[in-house]
C-alpha cells in the first residue's frame, strides 16, 4: 500500500540555516532518505518552505480571492512529506517513527487512494 | 431432535469470531467476511433445523466461503484483487480446520480490532462485535446509543481497517507488550462499563462484565501464560465477586467496609485466586497484576478490621510505578491513613491535585478530617463531595453523611 506522510512540525522551533543543529536535521533527513530508498520503499518526498512562503487560492461563484499564509493557521504546519510504499499501516508506522521530525512533531500517516 | 432458534443462535453466537478471524485472513476484508458469515447463518437457520452439525464452525467456514464467492461475482465493479481472491477460495478445498490456525487467526483479528490507530469507541463496538459474536443490536443497548449509530461506527471501523491498511497479524515481539496491553485496556473498559456503569444511575449491566471475561478467557487461551492477561482476569473476577454486595435493594452504593461479606462469591474468589497465583508465579509485576492482588488482601480479610493495610499501602506504592494517576495517589493516600494514622493520610491528600471534580476526593478528605476532630471542615468536604457528584444515589448518599455530622 502506498502513504502519505506528512510531517507537522513549529516552525518557530525550527532551528536557523546554517546552525549545527540545523545540520544535524538536514543530515537525519538526508540518512533517512538514504536508508528508505535502499530499503526500496521510497516512492519520493519534498520539504517545504515555512508558512510565510505559504499563499491560498479560493474561487467561488467564479471570483478569485488570493490571500496570503496557509489554509488555517495551527500550531504545527506542514513541512514536508515522504510517499512510501509498504505493507500495511504497521510497516507505515515503523518508517514514519524513523523520520527525524517525530522527536518534535508529529507524523500523519494518510493512505493513498488506488484508482487502479 | 428439532432446533430451537435461540438454540441456533446461540451457537452463532459462540462461533462468531472464530469463524469471522478465518475468513478475514482469506479475504483480507473483514466487511466482505462479516457480510459472507451473515450469508451463512441465513443459510443455517434453515439447514439446522433438524440437528446442530457437529463441527458448526466448519459448516459455517465452508458455507460463508461459498457465499463469499457469491457476492464478489454478484458484484458488478469487480476489482482485480477481488476476482483473485474469488479465484483461490473457488480452489480452496475444505480443509480441516486446524487448531493452530484458528488459534493464530483468532488472535490476529483481535490485535486488528484493539489497533490503537482506530479511536477507542471503535475498538471496544468492534471487539465486542467480531471477537465476542454479539449484535449490532446488543452493543447499542449496551452502550445507549441508538442502533443506527453504533452500526455506523462499525461500518466506519471497518473501513479504516481496509482503507488504512490495519494488518492482520500478530504484533512481533517489540511491539507485543505494548499491543497486549492495548487490548486488556478495551477488555478492562467493557468490563467497567458493565460493572461500574458511567451512564445511568447505579445500573449494572452483567452481561457486559461477563463478557468481558469471556473475551479475556478467549486471550488467554490464545497468548497463554501472559501475567497480566492473567492479572487482569483475577482482577475482574474478584470484582465480579463482589458484584451483588455493591449496592443494597435500592440501589444505593455499599462501601466495602460495609458489604456484607457472606454475599461475596465464592466461585470468583477461587478462579480470581487461581489466576493470580499463575500471574504472579511468572514473576514479571504489571498493573493489573498489582490491583489484583489489592483486592485480593481485602478479599482475604475476614472483616473490615482485619485488612492487612501495611500490605495494600505497599501494592499501592509499587503501582504508582505504573500508573501515577491521581486516583491510584487518592487510594495510596486512603491506604497509608489506615496502615498509619489519619494525619498522615491528609498530607498525601491535600498533595494531589486534579481531583476536584470527583466526589471521592472529597468524601476522603471528609472522613480523615472526622477522625481529626476537625467537624466543620468535614461538613465543607462533604457538601463538596454532594455538590460534585452527578448521581442521585450518591447525592443521598453523602446528605447522609452530613447529618450524622451536623
Amino acid at each position: 500500500m502506498k502513504y502519505a506522510l506528512l510531517i507537522y512540525g513549529d516552525e518557530a522551533l525550527q532551528p536557523a540555516e546554517g546552525s549545527p543543529e540545523f545540520n544535524e536535521v538536514y543530515q537525519g533527513y538526508y540518512k533517512f532518505t538514504e536508508d528508505i530508498t535502499s530499503e526500496g520503499v521510497n516512492r519520493g518526498g519534498e520539504a517545504l518552505h515555512n508558512i510565510e512562503a505559504a499563499t491560498s487560492v479560493r474561487v467561488r461563484n467564479g471570483e478569485q480571492t488570493v490571500t496570503d499564509g496557509p489554509f488555517a493557521e495551527t500550531k504545527e504546519q506542514l513541512g514536508g512529506f515522504y510517499l512510501i510504499e509498504v505493507d500495511d499501516l504497521d510497516a507505515a508506522i515503523g518508517v514514519a517513527a524513523k523520520i527525524p521530525g517525530v522527536n518534535t512533531g508529529t507524523i500523519e500517516i494518510r493512505p493513498l487512494i488506488d484508482f487502479g | 431432535m428439532t432446533q430451537s432458534r435461540t438454540a441456533i443462535e446461540a451457537v452463532f453466537r459462540e462461533e462468531h469470531g472464530l469463524v469471522v478471524a478465518g475468513l478475514a485472513r482469506y479475504l483480507g476484508d473483514l466487511e466482505l467476511a462479516e457480510d459472507a458469515l451473515q450469508d451463512a447463518c441465513v443459510a443455517a437457520l434453515g439447514a439446522w433445523t433438524e440437528d446442530i452439525p457437529r463441527n458448526p464452525a466448519a459448516w459455517l467456514t465452508t458455507t460463508a466461503r461459498r457465499k463469499a464467492v457469491d457476492r464478489i461475482r454478484r458484484t458488478r465493479n469487480l476489482q482485480r484483487k477481488y476476482e483473485a481472491i474469488a479465484q483461490t477460495l473457488a480452489n480452496v478445498s475444505d480443509e480441516t480446520l486446524d487448531e493452530d490456525i484458528i488459534s493464530d487467526d483468532r488472535l490476529r483479528l483481535i490485535f486488528t480490532c484493539c489497533h490503537p490507530s482506530l479511536s477507542i469507541d471503535a475498538r471496544v463496538a468492534l471487539t465486542l462485535k467480531t471477537v465476542g459474536g454479539l449484535t449490532t443490536v446488543e452493543i447499542a443497548n449496551a452502550y445507549l446509543v441508538p442502533e443506527t449509530t453504533m452500526a455506523q461506527r462499525i461500518v466506519r471501523a471497518k473501513r479504516k481497517i481496509r482503507d488504512a491498511g490495519i494488518p492482520y497479524r500478530v504484533p512481533g515481539d517489540a511491539e507485543l507488550p505494548d499491543r497486549v496491553h492495548g487490548v486488556l485496556a478495551v477488555i478492562y473498559l467493557i468490563f467497567n462499563e458493565g460493572y461500574a456503569s458511567s451512564s445511568i444511575d447505579a445500573v449494572r449491566r452483567p452481561e457486559l462484565a461477563a463478557e468481558a471475561i469471556r473475551l479475556a478467557t478467549i486471550i488467554d487461551q490464545l497468548l497463554p501464560n501472559e501475567p497480566e492477561v492473567l492479572g487482569l482476569l483475577a482482577l475482574m473476577h474478584f470484582h465480579e465477586a463482589r458484584g451483588t454486595a455493591r449496592t443494597d435493594e435500592e440501589g444505593n452504593a455499599v462501601l466495602l467496609d460495609d458489604q456484607d461479606r457472606t454475599l461475596w462469591d465464592q466461585g470468583h474468589i477461587t478462579n480470581a485466586t487461581t489466576y493470580l497465583d499463575r500471574a504472579l508465579a511468572r514473576e514479571t509485576p504489571g498493573p493489573y497484576q498489582i490491583q489484583a492482588a489489592i483486592s485480593a488482601v481485602h478479599i482475604e480479610a475476614a472483616t473490615p478490621s482485619d485488612t492487612d493495610w501495611d500490605q495494600i499501602a505497599a501494592l499501592y506504592c509499587s503501582l504508582r510505578r505504573h500508573i501515577n494517576s491521581p486516583i491510584v495517589q487518592l487510594n495510596h493516600a486512603v491506604a497509608v491513613s489506615k496502615a498509619t494514622d489519619a494525619s498522615k493520610g491528609l498530607v498525601m491528600v491535600d498533595a494531589i491535585s486534579g481531583l476536584d471534580e470527583y466526589p471521592y476526593f472529597h468524601t476522603a478528605r471528609a472522613s480523615l478530617l472526622k477522625e481529626l476532630g476537625r467537624t466543620s471542615e468535614a461538613i465543607r468536604a462533604y457538601e463538596q463531595a454532594r455538590d460534585t457528584s452527578t448521581s442521585d444515589a450518591q447525592r443521598r448518599f453523602f446528605e447522609r453523611r452530613l447529618d450524622e455530622l451536623r
